[in-house]
């Protein structure tokens, strides 16, 4: 805390404590929500209740998200890995796991098929929604946003600690479902109806279900709690000189993320809305001619490809607010620990617009097999492949800020170039299942699972962890440990594409997914050894990423102290205290100057100028245009 | 508990909006999103046939006469305000609280009416044509449930004396999201009149 000492020559002089707080504020309506905690200000002897669990202070929030998120993804591996223990070995016995899985196990000492259906739902539904979505954007976005924008906290702190608490008790739900006697949800994690609308169907389409229907709609309305804030806190709260054209690259993903999620997840809400009144209150909004067991339903005039559509409404630009966070992420990682600008900053920006933008009228490439008008189709398609042009945009400019550039292998920086090759290897096989007549030859083949896996599962997963190793010095004062780091890159990247190019090869040949045993088919016996394959390689992968949870953990309590700016950045969270208290900086908010990626200037004496520092400082890097902006 | 307050005067211009008022809007968005889906999924579903006609309820005009007669009195409270007229405030608040209720409970007149018309919600006679108009109705009526809990808590300022003409936030979001309330209510029933 007491490390406080900005480099002469580069940050504006700080003023004394409280300049701001004592300022004269006109007590109108507009300001008293504002001016009424004026009184306490110095709140040391704050109660732990307050201050770690209901806290309303973003950066405490932020970590919440985040280990809410780690033991989401723990549970979502551990998922994963019993089913490729199912697929690798479909002839093994699973006796051992009985203590653990109970009656999951059959006498015989098999998986229940039921139970296979639900993992594959359950490890769906956690990695997307409770990790990717809430662990990823409700961590940064939280932490980030004030502390790079130059705010002292969210746009309300309130509506901020409720969305922290809603996706917990979203996740309180969610966990429930999986100990009730029936299972958790088996319908996918797409759940389609008619399967997921029929309590009767299967027993994970019972209870479970209606407990998965629960914690999504609390899922939401966290979700918006937290979108409307970020959203609000970019628009209104930026610090003098802020301009959008001077926001770091995070922001600009953070923010647009966020109107994605304002705009998509009440449609999934519409969608679930109406599920619950087919299942539970008789409606037939997605039922039609069914016949369950020899009886037909009374329900008439549904349509359950009506529900795909709601889905995939959200279902596509879920996708890109799972990546979009690790995008901006990662562009400001290798801009970083490149030394250098980023490429085509603007180019960026607009790219991330374009993707979107695009990202709402796509949906319906998810759906070509549901026998939709071939004209439609043909719409989507052309529309899908557009998609290529940003994501290539982004690609170019993240090798082009590589290029040349005096590169610091830190474990942030490998896990972004990580991200970067995910990107590539799964935006590559997104063009071809792009295509509608590609897509119904593999679309119920593991080609598509190999697919989404590498752009979107773990290229997010990569973007995270560039995320928490490079921004854990802000989070928590202290470094993380950069051998562990280096070990933890090598298995998970190693590990990730020795999992997925398998399955790409396993896909193409026509392998096809959610069954829960292929050996009743010859055809498909020649994948064993490949299946055995990918499945050690999932497992290896996955006991990796407890190097990184140890690394995490330890490196909280006895990691090597951090300096203020560990990675000499620019951006304006390096500027506030090493561990920044409520509200951030303890005197004035910086101002700012400049764009935040000063690296490498040429003529200027550091190789990076942080975005606080007025070109007036800075004579000898100043550009013709600036030289004017100095006087 | 925010121990530093933010003061907005020196802070990069936003869109000119007060903080809250920029979330009440967004917010708003994320409402139209929800009944863009409704009633596009209404659209899409009728176009795929074994669809239902049924008949709308005449007293659902009645409850748009008075919805729109909120939105007037609403308006009006909200230039008293500016004008410091507070015993006008006032009474323009309770009005726009009366004329809610009563249009609450017009909505719910408009279900016997259409359960008396064999419209019905769920169930083995129900066709999600009459399903929809129930959910759409129903979602709107929660909303506009939380409007009427918003202007209580403006009517509770009012009579504080916090509402005036140099406190206008409160009163001026929700001036909006009622006419917003009003306004989608308008459109839905604008929507059912053309496509039932």
């Amino acid at each position: 805390m007491s490390d406080m000492t900005p480099k002469p020559n580069l940050s504006p002089s700080v003023e004394a404590q409280g300049g701001r707080g004592s300022a004269p504020v006109p007590a109108t309506e507009h300001d008293d929500h504002l001016l009424h905690d004026d009184h306490h200000h110095e709140h040391h002897d704050q109660h732990w209740l307050w201050k770690y669990v209901f806290s309303q202070d973003h950066k405490q929030i932020a970590k919440q998200f985040l280990i809410t998120g780690i033991f989401w993804a723990i549970l979502g591996g551990t998922l994963s890995s019993l089913f490729r223990l199912q697929l690798g070995w479909p002839e093994g016995t699973m006796e051992w796991l009985k203590p653990i899985l109970g009656g999951w196990v059959s006498e015989a000492g098999k998986l229940d098929p039921e139970f296979y259906l639900a993992l594959v739902t359950m490890h769906g539904t956690i990695m997307v929604f409770f990790v990717l979505t809430a662990g990823l954007s409700g961590t940064f976005s939280n932490f980030l946003i004030p502390l790079q924008v130059g705010a002292r906290d969210m746009a309300s702190g309130f509506m901020n600690m409720l969305s922290y608490w809603f996706f917990f008790l979203s996740s309180v739900v969610m966990f429930s479902s999986l100990f009730i006697e029936t299972g958790p949800a088996a319908a996918g994690w797409t759940i389609y109806p008619p399967l997921s609308a029929l309590p009767q169907a299967i027993p994970g389409s019972g209870t479970g279900m209606t407990m998965w229907l629960v914690s999504m709609a609390l899922f939401i309305v966290s979700q918006l709690l937290g979108g409307v804030n970020y959203v609000t806190t970019v628009i209104n709260l930026r610090t003098r000189g802020m301009s959008m054209s001077k926001l770091p690259l995070t922001i600009w993903a953070f923010f647009l993320t966020a109107i994605l999620g304002i705009l998509s997840f009440p449609v999934l809400f519409s969608a679930a809305l109406l599920l619950i009144f087919d299942r539970s209150f008789g409606t037939s909004f997605f039922l039609s001619d069914i016949y369950i067991a020899g009886q037909a339903l009374s329900n008439q005039g549904g349509s359950p490809v009506l529900f795909q559509h709601l889905f995939w409404f959200l279902g596509h630009p879920e996708v890109y607010i799972v990546i979009m966070p690790a995008m901006g992420m990662v562009s400001e990682v290798l801009a970083t620990n490149a030394r250098k600008p980023i490429f085509g900053y603007r180019a960026m920006i607009g790219s991330l617009i374009g993707i979107s933008l695009l990202s709402f009228v796509v949906w319906a490439h998810h759906m070509f097999v549901t026998g939709m008008n071939p004209f439609l189709g043909s719409v989507f398609m052309f529309l899908t492949l557009i998609i290529a042009v940003p994501s290539g945009v982004k690609v170019f400019n993240w090798l082009a800020t590589l290029w040349r550039g005096n590169i610091r292998f830190t474990a942030a920086m490998l896990f972004a170039i990580g991200f970067v090759s995910l990107f590539i290897s799964g935006g590559l096989t997104g063009i071809i299942l792009g295509n509608a007549t590609l897509d119904i030859q593999m679309h119920n083949t593991y080609f598509v699972v190999a697919h989404f896996h590498l752009v979107m599962g773990s290229s997010a997963f990569f973007g995270l962890f560039a995320g928490v190793y490079h921004w854990f010095p802000k989070m928590f004062g202290r470094m993380m440990d950069e051998k562990l780091g280096y070990i933890h890159f090598w298995l998970t990247f190693a590990g990730v594409y020795l999992v997925f190019m398998p399955m790409h090869y396993v896909g193409i040949a026509g392998f096809p997914r959610r069954y829960y045993a292929w050996t009743g088919f010859d055809a498909f016996s020649q994948f064993a050894d490949m299946n055995k394959f990918i499945s050690i390689a999932a497992i290896i992968a996955f006991l990796g990423q407890f190097i990184f949870i140890f690394n995490f953990f330890y490196s909280i309590f006895r990691g090597r102290r951090a300096t203020q700016n560990p990675w000499n950045s620019t951006t304006l969270e390096w500027t506030a205290p090493i561990e920044p208290g409520h509200g951030n900086w303890p005197g004035e908010i910086p101002a700012v100057y400049r764009w935040p990626y000063d690296y490498s200037k040429p003529g200027s004496e550091v190789d990076f100028i942080p975005q606080n520092v007025p070109y007036s400082q800075t004579h000898s890097s100043n550009l013709p245009y600036e030289r004017d902006m100095a006087e | 508990m925010n121990p530093q307050p933010e003061i907005l005067s020196e802070k990069e211009v936003g869109l000119g909006w007060h903080p809250k008022r920029v979330l009440l809007i967004l917010l708003i968005f994320s409402i139209v999103m929800m009944f863009a889906a409704f009633t596009s999924g209404y659209i899409v579903r009728r176009d795929e046939g074994n669809w239902r006609e049924f008949d709308l309820p005449a007293s659902l005009l009645i409850n748009s006469i008075l919805i729109a007669l909120s939105s007037a009195s609403m308006q009006w409270a909200y230039f008293s305000a500016r004008k410091d007229e507070l015993g006008r405030l006032k009474t323009g608040l309770v009005v726009t609280l009366v004329l809610g209720l009563a249009f609450l409970a017009g909505q719910y007149v408009s279900f016997g009416d259409l359960v008396a018309g064999n419209t019905y919600f769920g169930g083995a006679d129900a066709n999600p044509s009459g399903s929809f108009v129930y959910v759409l109705m129903g979602v709107h009526a929660f909303h506009l449930v939380t409007g009427l809990v918003f202007l209580a808590v403006v009517l509770r300022r009012a009579l504080n004396y916090q509402v005036h003409s140099r406190a206008m936030l409160s009163i001026g979001n929700a001036t909006l999201y009622w006419h917003f309330l009003g306004g989608l209510w308008l459109y839905l029933y604008l929507f059912l009149l053309l496509n039932h």
